[in-house]
């Protein structure tokens, strides 16, 4: 369970999030909508502390996270950028969170081949990333950010870029497998649509300022 | 708090320090300490007055700055068309013939004009001709590689033909345009060879013809007026300051475009210029190898027979020992690649941790590139001469003044490749669990290892050809290879011309067996 108590954000001196708060239930997949521009990708940031927050709380799992540093926060982020390591091939990236977990060779590799299963790229493990299509891409990002198993899962847009037809093909997809491994999850779009289709339940970023969560 | 607030996700700071320490200390002892002792040098009344009131000191900076602007005119138009056939088409021999212009760049200045005056005839190979020649061989590498990282899209000039122009219309309303900006930067960069030129003038000028980097050394070395050496080479550094700044100016709007999809070249007409600078540039590697087999009138064996002797007759001796230059060459090139790895590899390392605060590191580094190689040994020769620091006479002076003229050959594509990972990569590792140290390790680290590796061959290249700092810091009994074939080629004689040449060849094979393995190991697949 993911909870944002009146975080506020400025960035360079502009305040980009005013004391917004939100919560997400275990297993949940919420949506969060805005126009570009309007913070929703430094909301996911906060979570993940890869912004100070200037004040409020991030609570996961009932634990205060605000002063814990990114890597200790068992948060996944999908990038809208995807992100991949460039110098890994596909297992070798599903892989990485599991590495740094701590997860011993055989079971990271029946791990891996689980998740680019439930993402539809069975085979792909010793692909070259930069061989990827844009869809493969975005699948190969969510099976790497579900692999070891986030206690909140955060996704940035990460449908930006797709043709109208594989984008709506994969929201589906993709929103079943996140209801499938119970990932409690904050999405943001700027898509109200795509939000209908992945999430449990839509909220609009403008509705989440200054009312006490 | 003061400064930049701390993120959570920043590595120890302890860490930091340790890793920035070495860089620092090295830019503050082998850059900024020599520069500050140069100028002092230099300001000082009785060198200043006396050198400024020399009217040979006058000539010789008018001589740099003419053959310079004359070398530089030279290069580009010869350049020009070949690197628009590259920038555009592909063909049959392509990357063979940029690789092999980018070979000529980085061969040893004084093998190439050993070359040089192997090939020119007569008086034509010595002095404002010889020198000339040499530049825009050497240089035309710098213009087809930049005309050609900035390609002008076929698609503007066919608008601009539904719009209206004819061919020449087009050419000149926007192709040149829009290969100017392109044009300035590779002038630029063909000035500042040329107008700091040493190797090449030191081999085929005469006394007529020096830059005021070989007056430097002549003054500083010859003459043993340190004072008047600083000035000029203080004088250098002005004049170069003032000509990069202009530059520049004129380069703002050069933005690396896209790269344009080559087209095949239909015509085969078309690679005629290709064809004509691929001689021009073999020609005098050429002329270096038959150049070893010639003594006085006819063809033998002597020049490679005498290889690594130093007799002028049974019992007499020249004082070189071209078998022991071979060897301070190699463990030059070793010890300085070993230096400007280390040191380049923690510069760039901080900087991308630290950003626009570590640029100061990046500028230090950067600076003996533009302030020429024979500054730099003159700063390190007045530097290290006295108290606890007098380490003239040892051995490392030499690889110490390599390793800070290779030393931005690493930091330059290492940079590069570090501000192209973006900063969300390191985001994702994190998210990831990966802690500060490692997440900068996986993503940063992985991205450097490829251009260190460059780095490395490019600062052994440099090492094996350097000449300028060399010829300050090396003690006789220590020379390095080029400076015996600079000596051998001064001598008057058919077999020490063919020796010469002979080491020149054996030289400038080592460097381009570098330079190819470097090259080999950066375009294989496995590790892409």
């Amino acid at each position: 369970m993911l909870v944002v108590d009146s975080v506020s954000v400025s960035l360079g001196g502009r305040s980009v999030l005013d004391a917004v708060s939100l919560e997400v239930s275990a297993g949940e997949v919420v949506a969060v909508f805005g126009p570009s521009g309007s913070g929703k990708s430094t909301l996911l940031r906060a979570v993940a502390g890869l912004v100070e927050v200037e004040s409020g709380r991030v609570v996961i799992d009932g634990v205060d996270v605000t002063g814990v540093p990114t890597h200790r926060r068992r948060v996944g982020m999908v990038f809208q950028d995807e992100q991949l390591f460039p110098h890994r091939d596909v297992a070798g990236n599903v892989a990485f969170g599991l590495e740094m977990a701590g997860v011993e060779r055989r079971e990271r590799e029946s791990r891996v081949e689980e998740l680019l299963s439930a993402v539809g790229l069975d085979g792909f493990g010793d692909r070259d990333v930069s061989t990827l299509s844009g869809g493969e891409a975005k699948r190969v990002a969510l099976a790497r950010s579900l692999a070891p198993r986030p206690a909140v899962l955060l996704a940035d847009e990460p449908l930006t870029g797709l043709d109208a037809d594989l984008h709506d093909r994969l929201a589906v997809e993709v929103g079943a497998v996140l209801r499938e491994s119970g990932t409690t999850t904050l999405w943001v779009t700027h898509d109200r649509a795509e939000a209908a289709l992945v999430a449990d339940r839509s909220v609009s970023l403008a509705d989440l300022s200054g009312v006490s969560g | 708090m003061g400064g930049r607030r701390r993120s959570l996700n920043d590595p120890p700071r302890l860490l930091l320090v340790a890793a920035a320490a070495v860089p620092v200390v090295a830019v503050l002892g082998l850059v900024v300490v020599p520069a500050v002792n140069l100028v002092v040098t230099a300001v000082d009344g009785a060198a200043l007055s006396g050198v400024l009131a020399d009217s040979r000191t006058w000539e010789v900076v008018w001589f740099t700055f003419w053959q310079a602007s004359l070398s530089t005119l030279l290069t580009v138009l010869v350049g020009v068309w070949p690197a628009l056939v590259v920038a555009r088409y592909s063909f049959r021999g392509r990357s063979v013939f940029v690789g092999a212009l980018t070979a000529v760049f980085v061969l040893p200045t004084v093998v190439l004009a050993a070359g040089v005056g192997a090939l020119l005839p007569g008086e034509l190979g010595r002095g404002t001709s010889g020198i000339v020649v040499a530049h825009v061989v050497f240089n035309l590498a710098v213009v087809v590689r930049t005309v050609a990282a900035a390609p002008v899209p076929f698609g503007v000039e066919e608008a601009a033909r539904t719009l209206g122009a004819s061919r020449s219309q087009v050419a000149l309303r926007v192709t040149l345009p829009l290969l100017a900006p392109a044009l300035w930067a590779a002038s630029a960069v063909v000035f500042l060879f040329s107008f700091t030129s040493f190797g090449v003038v030191r081999v085929l000028g005469d006394l007529s013809s020096s830059t005021i980097e070989v007056e430097v050394w002549r003054r500083a070395i010859r003459l043993g007026d340190l004072g008047g050496a600083a000035v000029l080479s203080v004088v250098q550094v002005v004049v170069l300051a003032v000509v990069l700044v202009w530059t520049s100016a004129r380069q703002r709007s050069q933005r690396s475009r896209s790269a344009v999809p080559l087209v095949r070249l239909r015509r085969r007409s078309a690679v005629a210029p290709v064809v004509a600078v691929s001689v021009l540039a073999a020609a005098p590697l050429v002329a270096l190898i038959l150049g070893s087999f010639r003594t006085g009138d006819g063809f033998s064996l002597d020049g490679w027979r005498a290889f690594g002797s130093d007799e002028i007759r049974p019992g007499l001796r020249l004082g070189l020992d071209p078998l022991a230059a071979l060897s301070a060459s190699l463990m030059s090139a070793v010890v300085a690649t070993v230096l400007a790895v280390v040191l380049g590899g923690l510069a760039v390392a901080v900087i991308s941790v630290t950003g626009r605060s570590g640029s100061v590191l990046d500028a230090g580094l950067a600076l003996p590139l533009g302030v020429s190689a024979v500054t730099v040994g003159l700063g390190l020769l007045i530097t290290f001469d006295s108290g606890v620091f007098d380490w003239r006479a040892s051995w490392w002076m030499v690889p110490l003044g390599h390793a800070v003229v290779a030393v931005p050959f690493v930091v330059r594509p290492a940079l590069a490749a570090v501000r192209a990972v973006s900063g969300d990569l390191r985001s994702a590792a994190a998210t990831l669990g990966a802690s500060p140290v490692r997440a900068w390790w996986v993503t940063v680290g992985a991205a450097l290892r490829r251009p260190l590796a460059t780095g490395a061959g490019l600062a052994a290249a440099v090492s094996l050809g350097e000449f300028g700092a060399t010829s300050l810091l090396s003690r006789s009994g220590s020379e390095t290879l080029p400076v015996v074939i600079e000596r051998m080629l001064a001598r008057t004689g058919g077999s020490f011309r063919a020796q010469g040449h002979a080491l020149a060849v054996v030289l400038a094979m080592v460097t381009i067996l570098v330079v190819v393995l470097v090259d080999r190991w950066r375009d294989d697949p496995v590790r892409r």
